[in-house]
C-alpha cells in the first residue's frame, strides 16, 4: 500500500476564495524520497499545508490517503502523532516556550498515542542531546526560547532536530535548505540521509538541485500552477537547473 | 389623590457616615490619640469627595458606583473564626518557608499565625495590636504615604481603621525568610472590609512580602484595603501579591509607596479570581537613584472586571521605574490598565518604561489600556506601549504541527505570555507555585 495517496487535489485559500491547487495526485511510497521542484507561487507550500492540516485553505475536490485512512479527515496535531511531519518554510518563534518544554511536550504527545509511557527526565534529555549532534546545534540551544532570535540557518536545523525527535513516517521539508550556508546544508543533508529508513519517506521541496546532490531523490516533480505537471528521476533536477521552468511550461500549454 | 412618594435613594456614602457617628464614641475611639485625629479628619475628606461618580476619568471603565449600590455590611466589631490551622492549607505555598501572619476579616489572628523567630528589633504584627505597642512608629509612619487627600477609598480606610498588618524592619536588617500573609474572608454576610497594612523598611534593610487574598465565602464581600509602605535609603522591599478570593469578593486596593534614595521597590500583582478588581498603585521616589517596578498579571474569566491604576511620581532625579502589565482576559471579562508616569521639572536623566500587554480570548472579553505620559524634565527616556490580540494562530499551529493536542498547545502559549512577568518573581517557590496555578488554570 502506498504510505500516501493524493488524488486530484483541488484547494483554495480560505478567506479570499482564490485556487491555488488545482488537482494534484502525487503517490508516495514507504522508503521513497520524492522531490518537487516549481516556480515561485506554484502552490508548493499550499500542498505541504495541506497535508499538515494548516485551517487557512479549504479543500474543494479530490482526496488524500495516508496509510489507508483519509488525512483530510484528522486535525492537525493528530496527523502529527500519526507520523506526518511538516518542516516549516519559515518556523515561528515561540517566546517564553522552551525548547526543552516543546520538544517534551511533543515527544510525549506522541508516546501516549503510541501507547508508550513518558520519558523520564533523564531519558529525554540523552534523546535530546543525541539528536541535537546530528544536526549538529549546541546544547545550549536547548535552553532557549523555540526559534526566538536564531539565525535563519538555526532555524532550519531545529526544524531538522525536531524531525530526529519525533521520528515521522512521512517528512515533508518545505526549503529546508534555503537559508544555509554550504556546510549547514551538508550537515542537514546528513542528518536527513541518516533518517532514511524502508518504512519512511520523505517530500523534499526545493528549489536547488544542489540539496539534491547530497538527498538523493527516487523522484523529482515539477509543480507549476497548482498541479504536477512533469515528473521524473533526478536527472530532471539536472535539467531545470540548467534550462529553467519555461520549457516546461511551453510544454504543458502545449499538451 | 396624592401622588406616590418618591423612592429613598441612599447614596452608599450615608450608611459609612451613619457608621462613622454611631461607632466614633467607642469601637472606633482606640487609646490613641493621633489615630483619632486622623479618623477625624479622614472622614471629613470623604465626606466631601464621595465615591467616585461614574464617567470620573480616574474610573472611566470601572463602575464602582454600580458595585457600592449593593448594600454590604459595614461590622466593625470582630467576629469569632472557629478556622484551625489546617483550615490554611489551600491557601499555604507549597515549600515556602515564611513567617506566616494570618488575618480574617481583616483582624490579625494570633491564632492561626506562625510568626516563628524574627530578627533582632524586627516586628511583624496586627496593626491593633501595634499601634499599642509600637505606638511612636505607627504615628510616624501611619497616613504618612497614603492619599486621602485624593482618595476618597483611602480616606475611608483610614477613617474606619481598625488592624490589619504591621511589619517593621530595623536599620540594615535583612529578613532572609520571607513574610507571608494570609489575608482571608470568612464571612456568612456580605461584608465591606478595610484592613490596613503599613511596612517600615527603615534604610539598608530588607523585607519580602507576599499577600495571599483568599475567602471562604460565595456570599458577595468588598475588600477596601490599604497598603502603606516606606522604603528608607537603600533599602530593598518586594511586596508579592496573590488575588484569589473567588467571584464574589470584590476589592479596592491600595498600595502607597514612598521611597527614600537608592531604594529599591517592587510590587507584582497576581490577580486570578475577583468579581470587580481595582488595584491603585501610587509610587513616590522622594530621593535619587531610585528603583521602582509594577508587575502585574491577570487572568480574567466568566464577568470578572480587573483594573489596574499606576502612577510612578518622579519627583526626583536619576531614578528608574519598569511597569509591565500583561493580562489574557476570556469569556466576558474585562481588563483594564491605566498607568501614569509623571516626570517632574527637577527630575532630570529619568527612565521609566511601561508596557502594557493582553490577550483576549473571547469575543465577549474586553481590554481598555490607557497609558499617560506627562513629563517636565527635558532630560528623560520614557517608552510605554501598550498592544492587545489573540492567540497567535501561527504559533498554534506550529505547536499542533508537533502532535500537541489543542489545550496543551493553548495553554503553552498563554503561559509564555505570562512568563516574563512571573519571571519578574525572584522567589522561586512562588513562581513555581503560579506557574503551577496557571497551568492548572488553562488546563481546566
Ligand atoms: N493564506 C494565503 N492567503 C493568500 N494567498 C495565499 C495564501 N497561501 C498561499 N497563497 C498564494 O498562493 C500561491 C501559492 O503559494 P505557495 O506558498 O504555495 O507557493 P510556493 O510554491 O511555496 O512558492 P515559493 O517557492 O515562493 O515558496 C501564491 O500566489 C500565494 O501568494
Ligand atoms: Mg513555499
Amino acid at each position: 500500500m502506498a504510505l500516501l495517496d493524493i488524488k486530484n487535489l483541488h484547494a483554495r485559500v480560505e478567506e479570499t476564495g482564490m485556487n491555488i491547487l488545482k488537482g494534484v495526485n502525487l503517490t508516495i511510497n514507504p522508503g521513497e524520497v520524492h522531490a518537487i521542484m516549481g516556480p515561485n507561487g506554484s502552490g508548493k507550500s499550499t500542498l505541504a499545508s495541506v497535508l499538515a492540516g494548516r485551517e487557512d485553505y479549504e479543500v474543494t475536490e479530490g482526496e488524500v490517503l495516508y496509510k489507508g485512512q483519509d488525512l483530510l479527515e484528522m486535525e492537525p496535531d493528530e496527523r502529527a502523532r500519526e507520523g506526518v511531519f511538516l518542516a516549516f518554510q519559515y518556523p515561528v518563534a515561540l517566546p517564553g516556550v522552551s525548547m526543552s518544554n516543546f520538544l517534551k511536550q511533543a515527544v510525549n504527545s506522541m508516546r501516549e498515542h503510541r501507547g508508550l509511557d513518558e520519558l523520564s527526565a533523564g531519558d529525554f534529555l540523552k534523546l535530546m542531546r543525541e539528536k541535537a549532534q546530528l544536526v549538529h546545534l549546541d546544547p545550549s540551544f536547548l535552553r532557549r526560547a523555540v526559534n526566538e532570535g536564531f539565525s535563519g540557518g538555526e532555524k532550519k536545523r531545529n526544524e531538522i532536530f525536531q524531525m530526529a525527535m519525533l521520528d515521522p513516517t512521512l517528512a515533508i521539508l518545505d526549503e529546508t535548505d534555503s537559508g544555509l550556508d554550504i556546510d549547514a546544508l551538508r550537515i542537514v543533508a546528513d542528518g536527513v540521509n541518516k533518517m532514511r529508513a524502508p518504512d519512511r519517506a520523505f517530500l523534499v521541496i526545493t528549489h536547488y538541485q544542489r540539496l539534491l546532490d547530497y538527498i538523493v531523490p527516487d523522484i523529482v516533480h515539477v509543480m507549476v500552477d497548482g498541479r504536477i505537471v512533469k515528473s521524473g528521476d533526478k536527472t530532471l533536477a539536472l535539467e531545470l537547473e540548467e534550462k529553467g521552468y519555461d520549457w516546461i511550461r511551453e510544454e504543458t500549454v502545449a499538451a | 389623590m396624592q401622588a406616590p412618594p418618591a423612592p429613598i435613594v441612599a447614596r452608599p456614602e450615608d450608611r459609612f457616615l451613619t457608621a462613622f457617628e454611631l461607632n466614633e464614641g467607642h469601637t472606633l475611639n482606640g487609646s490613641n490619640a493621633r489615630l483619632h485625629g486622623l479618623r477625624k479628619q479622614a472622614i471629613a475628606r470623604f465626606r466631601e469627595l464621595g465615591f467616585p461618580p461614574p464617567r470620573t476619568e480616574a474610573w472611566k471603565y470601572t463602575n464602582i458606583t454600580r458595585v457600592l449600590q449593593h448594600e454590604y455590611r459595614l461590622n466593625l466589631l470582630p467576629v469569632e473564626t472557629r478556622l484551625t490551622p489546617d483550615d490554611l492549607a489551600p491557601y499555604r505555598i507549597p515549600g515556602l518557608d515564611a513567617h506566616t501572619v494570618v488575618l480574617v476579616n481583616g483582624r490579625f489572628a494570633a491564632g492561626l499565625s506562625d510568626i516563628g523567630h524574627l530578627p533582632d528589633g524586627a516586628v511583624v504584627t496586627g496593626f491593633a495590636r501595634a499601634s499599642e505597642t509600637h505606638e511612636d512608629l505607627v504615628n510616624r509612619h501611619f497616613g504618612a504615604y497614603a492619599g486621602d487627600e485624593q482618595d476618597p477609598f483611602t480616606a475611608l480606610n483610614t477613617a474606619f481603621t481598625l488592624d490589619g498588618l504591621f511589619v517593621y524592619v530595623p536599620k540594615g536588617t535583612r529578613l532572609r525568610r520571607p513574610i507571608h500573609l494570609i489575608n482571608l474572608i470568612q464571612a456568612e454576610e456580605d461584608l465591606f472590609l478595610q484592613p490596613r497594612l503599613l511596612v517600615v523598611a527603615e534604610p539598608g534593610s530588607q523585607v519580602q512580602l507576599i499577600q495571599t487574598d483568599a475567602s471562604r465565602t460565595a456570599v458577595p464581600t468588598f475588600t477596601n484595603g490599604v497598603t502603606e509602605v516606606f522604603v528608607g535609603t537603600g533599602a530593598h522591599v518586594r511586596h508579592y501579591l496573590v488575588q484569589d478570593a473567588g467571584e464574589a469578593a470584590s476589592a479596592v486596593n491600595t498600595l502607597s509607596v514612598y521611597q527614600e534614595g537608592g531604594s529599591t521597590f517592587t510590587a507584582a500583582t497576581t490577580t486570578l479570581s475577583g468579581a470587580t478588581v481595582r488595584n491603585n498603585v501610587y509610587v513616590l521616589p522622594n530621593g535619587e537613584h531610585c528603583e521602582s517596578n509594577l508587575y502585574g498579571l491577570f487572568l480574567g474569566k466568566n464577568r470578572m472586571h480587573v483594573d489596574n491604576h499606576t502612577m510612578m511620581d518622579h519627583a526626583r532625579p536619576h531614578c528608574v521605574s519598569n511597569e509591565l502589565y500583561k493580562g489574557i482576559l476570556d469569556d466576558a471579562s474585562t481588563g483594564v490598565f491605566n498607568g501614569k508616569v509623571l516626570v517632574r521639572q527637577d527630575a532630570q536623566q529619568i527612565n521609566a518604561y511601561q508596557s502594557n500587554k493582553s490577550i483576549v480570548l473571547s469575543d465577549a472579553a474586553q481590554m481598555y489600556s490607557k497609558p499617560e505620559l506627562e513629563i517636565y524634565a527635558d532630560d528623560v527616556r520614557c517608552s510605554h506601549g501598550a498592544t492587545s490580540g489573540q492567540l497567535d494562530e501561527e504559533a498554534m499551529f506550529y505547536l499542533r504541527a508537533r502532535g500537541i493536542p489543542p489545550k496543551e498547545a493553548r495553554a503553552m502559549l498563554l503561559i509564555a505570555f505570562a512568563r516574563d512577568v512571573l519571571d519578574t518573581i525572584e522567589l522561586d517557590v512562588l513562581r513555581t507555585y503560579l506557574d503551577e496555578r496557571l497551568d492548572a488554570r488553562f488546563h481546566s
